[in-house]
């Protein structure tokens, strides 16, 4: 029978199904953070228990560390504890560890690809909506609770009901100034917040064919955003021209046995799938949120849709969300002043953003009453700015670069925009306080976000390249 | 957190609002905990209490008005982050049942590992239910899970829900899916030697 990519890898996975219910699934890695471990460790010493497989955990602390100073202990003391417990764990139950400072730290969706630990046909989870990240190299990844953690720590497997498939097809070439991230928020816009909900999708056609890695990890983490369990794209000679190599990807013989394989992973044309979307490349510009879900986005040219038509329960919903944001229906965002600018996260703290970001900005200036926080995803990617020259063009644009970690995408550490002020972000969310307690924030591409750095308002990047 | 399931008879706490995200019913500054304990003292945390940490006295939670164990919210509850932080906190905070017309899937899976129901019904359901709360605070619910019916007392109209068997079974029992995948470890074993896994 002809299979899906999602099928072929979740097939392969399968210890049974149990009656009446889930699907037992094997895990091939599990990724540990410091916030949705702790308490899956804990259950494992209540019941005396051990990790089942622990050459296939990795844990980093990535959430609470600080931009700055990293080689210093952590300044508040219940974030220092939460990192530092998740070292004592990692010790304790024997599994590998990145800690802050060590050149393969950074966000765990940043570094699973860079180090080759990510690979196709693997089935990944974390206990991280982001997790659909991984996708990007045609694996089956999800994000998970803590209660699922501590499931696959016991037992490397988790009870999963099988979800159903959904292909979203994006056929014709992206008009410039256009970005995978803009390509994942007028999906979202299309689709609402819950549009995938209950689904694991495949990405598909030209346009996402023609996306670099870097571009379809954007995508895939964005997954999640439209309710998607997971995102993936098949891998193909982009994929494995990205993998080779890498620090714990397969070497020698095991490489050309393990690139056969990944071959075969891919839909069979004649798949059915559970539900199919198209899109058209040409119908995207570069996009910009106005509300508090980021579903709530338009063309950055665009006009914020208005309440007509709209049912009561809809319209309660979107009005409290205008009225967070300091916005009216029907209105342009175009030239409206901005107080911060935020690069990085998981979304969007990898190498190309970052180059994206100093084409702008190159030979511009800051807007001086912008405050702008550029966060690696990673000290590899860090090394890498610098290897290219890309620190001097950004500090000679007023730009600093911080160390990296999860920083303002959710505000655990000190990086937290202040009530009230407006934050044009490349991060995956913009709900109400996301960024610190009454933050507004703006989802956009580097590009925008570079654009609004330098002139201080909400600017159409195309008139800046 | 083990507490067995069976028929649950509560008036309700409406919250109509739809996407009501898991970075609402708990903040990511309070995530920093090592256990599970006191998450519900910050349920909807920003929506409960100003910056000066004053009760906002319009917020659901904050008007005796409404009570009980079942939480009844707009479409898409739960969307977002992963956190389960969330579900630590509806259950602390004393809600057994969640009912909405949709759920996010991961909230879903993280509210019945921690013996809270989720209860998935019609918009035309809801939208009565919220009618009838707005009436009458005092109306009660009854949640069979035995049965898979739920029923607005007010209007005595019942829908069934869906849940699959076997979770059923464990919240009925008190049992959690570490118990059975304990269980199981030659069939995991068995996988492992088939060389399939990567």
């Amino acid at each position: 029978m002809a299979k899906t990519l999602f099928d072929k890898i979740w097939d392969a996975h399968v210890v049974q199904v149990v009656d009446g219910g889930p699907t037992q699934l094997y895990i091939d890695r599990l990724y540990c953070h410091e916030v949705t471990s702790p308490q899956a460790f804990e259950g494992l010493r209540d019941r005396g228990l051990k990790c089942f497989r622990p050459e296939r955990i990795f844990c980093m602390p990535d959430h609470n560390t600080p931009t700055h100073d990293q080689d210093k202990p952590i300044e508040d003391p219940v974030s220092r504890d939460q990192v530092d417990t998740l070292a004592r764990n990692a010790a304790e139950f024997g599994l590998t560890y990145f800690g802050m400072m060590d050149k393969r730290n950074g966000i765990i969706h940043v570094v699973g690809p860079e180090r080759g630990l990510t690979l196709p046909g693997m089935t990944i989870v974390c206990g991280d909506s982001h997790t659909s990240t991984h996708g990007a190299l045609g694996a089956v990844a999800f994000g998970i609770g803590t209660s699922e953690v501590e499931m696959v720590m016991a037992s490397q497997c988790i009870l999963q009901s099988r979800p159903k498939t959904m292909r979203i097809t994006v056929e014709g070439a992206l008009k410039p100034g256009v970005t995978a991230k803009d390509v994942a928020l007028y999906m979202m816009s299309k689709m609402s917040t819950s549009g995938a909900t209950g689904y694991f999708v495949e990405y598909a056609g030209s346009a996402i064919r023609s996306l670099t890695m870097e571009g379809r990890l954007t995508l895939c983490n964005l997954s999640i955003e439209m309710g998607a369990r997971g995102g993936m794209v098949a891998p193909d000679e982009i994929t494995f021209d990205y993998i080779k190599g890498r620090e714990y990807s397969p070497k020698g013989e095991d490489w050309n046995k393990a690139v056969a394989y990944w071959k075969t992973l891919k839909s069979d044309d004649d798949a059915v799938f559970d539900k199919e979307v198209c899109f058209a490349a040409e119908d995207i510009a570069p996009m910009i949120t106005y509300g508090t879900n980021p579903g709530m986005g338009m063309a950055i040219t665009g006009r914020i849709p208005t309440t007509d038509g709209m049912d009561d329960a809809e319209k309660i919903s979107f009005e409290k969300s205008l009225h967070y944001m300091g916005f009216q229906e029907g209105e342009s965002l175009l030239g409206k002043p901005i107080d911060y600018v935020f690069l990085g996260a998981c979304t969007n703290g990898r190498i190309e953003d970052f180059r994206a970001f100093a084409a702008i900005v190159k030979g511009r200036k800051k807007a001086e009453h912008v405050t702008a926080w550029l966060v690696p995803g990673s000290w590899m990617v860090d090394e890498q700015i610098r290897k290219e020259g890309l620190d001097k063009i950004l500090n000679d644009a007023g730009f600093e670069i911080r160390q990296p970690g999860c920083s303002a995408c959710l505000a655990m550490n000190d990086d937290k925009i202040p009530a009230g002020k407006y934050a044009v972000s490349t991060s995956n969310r913009n709900f109400e306080g996301r960024q610190g307690p009454g933050s507004r924030t703006l989802l956009a591409s580097p590009l925008t976000a570079a654009a609004a750095a330098v002139t201080g308002c909400i600017t159409d990047p195309r008139e800046l390249m | 957190m083990k507490q067995k399931f069976d028929i649950i008879t509560s008036t309700c706490v409406p919250l109509p609002l739809e996407n009501v995200d898991t970075d609402q019913i708990i903040p990511a500054r309070f995530l920093k905990a090592t256990d599970k304990k006191g998450f519900g003292e910050n349920l909807f945390r920003d929506w409960r209490y100003d910056k000066q940490g004053n009760k906002i006295e319009s917020f659901v939670l904050n008007d005796p008005t409404y009570g009980g164990q079942i939480l009844v919210a707009g479409k898409n509850f739960g969307s977002g982050s992963s956190r389960e932080h969330a579900a630590w906190a509806i259950a602390d905070y004393g809600f057994r049942v969640v009912v909405s017309s949709f759920f996010a899937d991961i909230h879903k899976n993280n509210e019945l590992n921690n013996f809270v129901l989720p209860v998935v019904v019609s918009e035309a359901f809801l939208k009565e239910l919220f009618d009838s709360i707005y009436a009458n605070p005092k109306t009660e619910v009854v949640v069979n899970l035995p049965q898979q019916t739920i029923t607005n007392k007010a209007t005595g109209h019942s829908e069934s829900f869906e849940i699959n068997a076997y979770k059923k079974h464990c919240l009925i029992n008190g049992l959690d899916d570490i118990d059975f995948l304990l269980g199981n470890k030659e069939k995991i074993e068995e996988y492992e030697a088939s060389g399939k896994s990567c």
